[in-house]
């Protein structure tokens, strides 16, 4: 008996030792996130400088003189991701009003289901469905919308985001007390009134927090962009141009064959880490303003 | 009489904003669903030739769109999708039973178990593309894994590892304190606590964790598109199932392992970058399918959550 107790032991220290492993190795993959992108990311610059890819305003490495200048794709990006915020967040916000403030139960059963569903949706699909659904649809509205264009894209963004600009915001929404609302009632407020200037305010860092994740989402976002978008690196604020994000770029070269330590396959890990860390301040921005929501009540 | 009409006029622009809110609000999200509806229908009318047509599942890719199909692309998204389910388990439960059961959140070990929380929450907000960058720069080049089944389905594992750990722990979570100080109490180790009583509990909750995750992935494609997906492959990875004892044979098993593979969100990516109308109607009868794929997984795991919610009440 002293000798199956002696096994349960060591079996206990031993799953220990299994369970605690899963989750050191955790820490591993971002440690190899990290290292990846930045020995490739330096592996780069060696043969770019860093004061190029920081000042030059054209980005063409598959040219024959190539120039290696982020800036063409970051606008790409920051420009489709402004669309895709202009069209979500008064969406989202409207939404997450309602579905907090006024919709009946039965209502907000269907749908939260169908926004969260928004972002699982295959992003091919969506890719699909903005070039050969929503540009020819936009075409008829805004004369001289190219076939690639960051309009499109940016709109579908706006809806793929809702789980984030219209969901997260109307949980922090209904995060705040009740007693709080029937305050502001008793008081004689209308409901528009409480939500918006009673509500609103005071959940304000986790509707915040969720427009943000859904920026850094937009900005995250590969397929769409990539199908639609075009494949030219554009430094314009025309959202009516074909442009190319850093998603799109990585995309397009890795289409092709890509000799390992070559300096396209270098420039994929430079556009990489400048992504990861866009995505890195977005999302320690939000988990802060999470962080502050809990404080308060 | 004058005081009372008054009254009411201003009873009335008090009001008046909240029936024109609910209408605005109530417009938006119609708004919404017409945009998911327009979606599923377009992809639906859109590849609706091909849906019906029997020779679509059964066929490899082809320079012909008539002739084209998604045999190679749904067994490839088979096999990557086993190997990503398989250590994603493997590394995720282990590690959301650890955080919940185990951590001891004081001295070097807390510092560790921190460090491995907030890097789960961040891992879930790294672009997908990203891993597809670090599978590139590890498994394919410096591992030696090749552009195979192997890479795509630890590509694939680590997307979904966050959601899996997040969804383990909100399962284990629920089991209340009682459970196990009754376990210890009769002499349990906690081992003995985890495999008899833990883990059979928080079954329900893992498994709609999974189910989620892996609705996400099958439609990934910008991970894979990065590690060398090829878009195609005009041939199946071997038969690795033999006749006789012991029913597998390893050398093919490794083989298929190490196949070139293509998997769906491919095979439409290709197509839709296709200039031809006529690949664009296969694009959207494989785009119909992954859709009809993700709603079936995801209605799953709505199911699923609501029959363990009330399975299990304490």
């Amino acid at each position: 008996m002293f000798a199956s107790l002696g096994y349960k032991r060591i079996l206990d220290k031993l799953m220990l030792a299994v369970f605690f492993t899963a989750g050191f190795i955790t820490i591993f993959i971002t440690i190899g996130i990290v290292y990846v992108l930045l020995a490739d990311t330096l592996e780069f610059f060696k043969e770019v400088s860093i004061k190029e890819f920081l000042t030059e305003k054209e980005w063409t490495p598959v040219f024959a003189t190539k120039k290696f200048g982020i800036w063409p794709l970051i606008a790409g990006t920051f420009l489709i991701a402004a669309i895709a915020m202009i069209v979500s967040v008064p969406l989202g916000l409207l939404i997450a009003i309602y579905l907090s403030e006024y919709a009946s139960v039965s209502v907000k059963e269907i749908a939260k289901p169908i926004i969260e569903f928004l972002e699982a949706v295959p992003t091919v699909v969506y890719g699909y469905f903005t070039l050969l659904f929503v540009t020819p649809l936009l075409q008829k509205i805004v004369p001289d919308l190219e076939s690639f264009n960051s309009l499109a894209p940016g709109v579908v963004l706006g809806f793929m985001i809702l789980p984030y600009t219209a969901s997260m915001a109307e949980d922090a929404m209904k995060g705040v007390p009740q007693r709080i609302r029937e305050a502001s009632y008793a008081l004689g407020a209308t409901k528009l009134w409480t939500a918006i200037r009673i509500i609103l305010p005071a959940s304000i860092s986790g509707v915040i927090a969720g427009f943000i994740l859904g920026a850094s989402r937009a900005i995250g976002e590969t397929m769409v962009v990539a199908i639609s978008a075009g494949m030219y690196p554009n430094l314009t604020l025309d959202p009516r141009e074909p442009i190319q994000t850093m998603t799109g770029y990585i995309v397009q070269i890795a289409l092709g064959d890509l000799p390992f330590g070559s300096i396209e396959y270098l420039s994929i890990f430079a556009v990489g880490f400048t992504l990861f860390i866009i995505a890195f301040v977005f999302n320690s921005i939000a988990l802060w303003l999470k962080s502050k929501i809990r404080e308060m009540y | 009489m004058k005081s009372l009409e008054k009254f009411d006029k201003k009873k009335l622009k008090k009001i008046k904003p909240d029936i024109i809110f609910p209408i605005f609000g109530f417009f938006a999200l119609f708004l919404v669903v017409s945009f998911m509806f327009t979606l599923v229908l377009d992809v639906f009318l859109d590849g609706f030739e091909k849906l019906k047509d029997p020779n679509f599942y059964t066929s490899f890719p082809s320079r012909f769109p008539e002739k084209a199909g998604i045999l190679s692309g749904w067994v490839g998204t088979l096999l990557v999708m086993g190997g990503a389910i398989f250590w994603s388990l493997l590394i995720g439960i282990p590690a959301g039973i650890y955080l919940e059961e185990y951590a001891k959140k004081r001295g070097l070990i807390g510092k560790i178990e921190n460090i491995i929380e907030l890097n789960i929450n961040n891992l879930a907000a790294v672009p997908a593309i990203i891993y597809g960058l670090l599978a590139l720069g590890i498994f394919v080049y410096r591992f030696k894994l090749g552009e195979s089944i192997l890479t795509a389905g630890l590509t694939l594992s680590i997307l979904m590892l966050p959601v899996i750990v997040v969804n383990t722990r909100e399962a284990i979570r629920r089991i209340p304190r009682d459970i196990r100080e009754a376990a210890y109490a009769v002499g349990a180790t906690k081992w003995d606590t985890i495999r008899d009583h833990i883990f059979p509990y928080s079954l329900g909750g893992i498994l709609t964790g999974l189910i989620i995750a892996a609705s996400r992935a099958i439609g990934e494609t910008a991970p894979l598109v990065t590690i060398g997906a090829l878009t195609f492959i005009a041939f199946l990875p071997p038969n690795p199932i033999t006749s006789d004892f012991p029913y597998l044979s390893l050398t093919k098993f490794w083989e298929v392992l190490m196949s070139p593979f293509t998997v769906l969100p491919i095979q439409i990516f290709n197509w839709v970058s296709r200039p031809q109308a006529a690949f664009q109607i296969n694009a959207a009868a494989a785009g119909f399918i992954l859709l009809v794929l993700t709603v079936f997984m995801n209605a799953l795991a709505y199911y699923i959550r609501q029959k363990v919610r009330r399975k299990y009440i304490w």
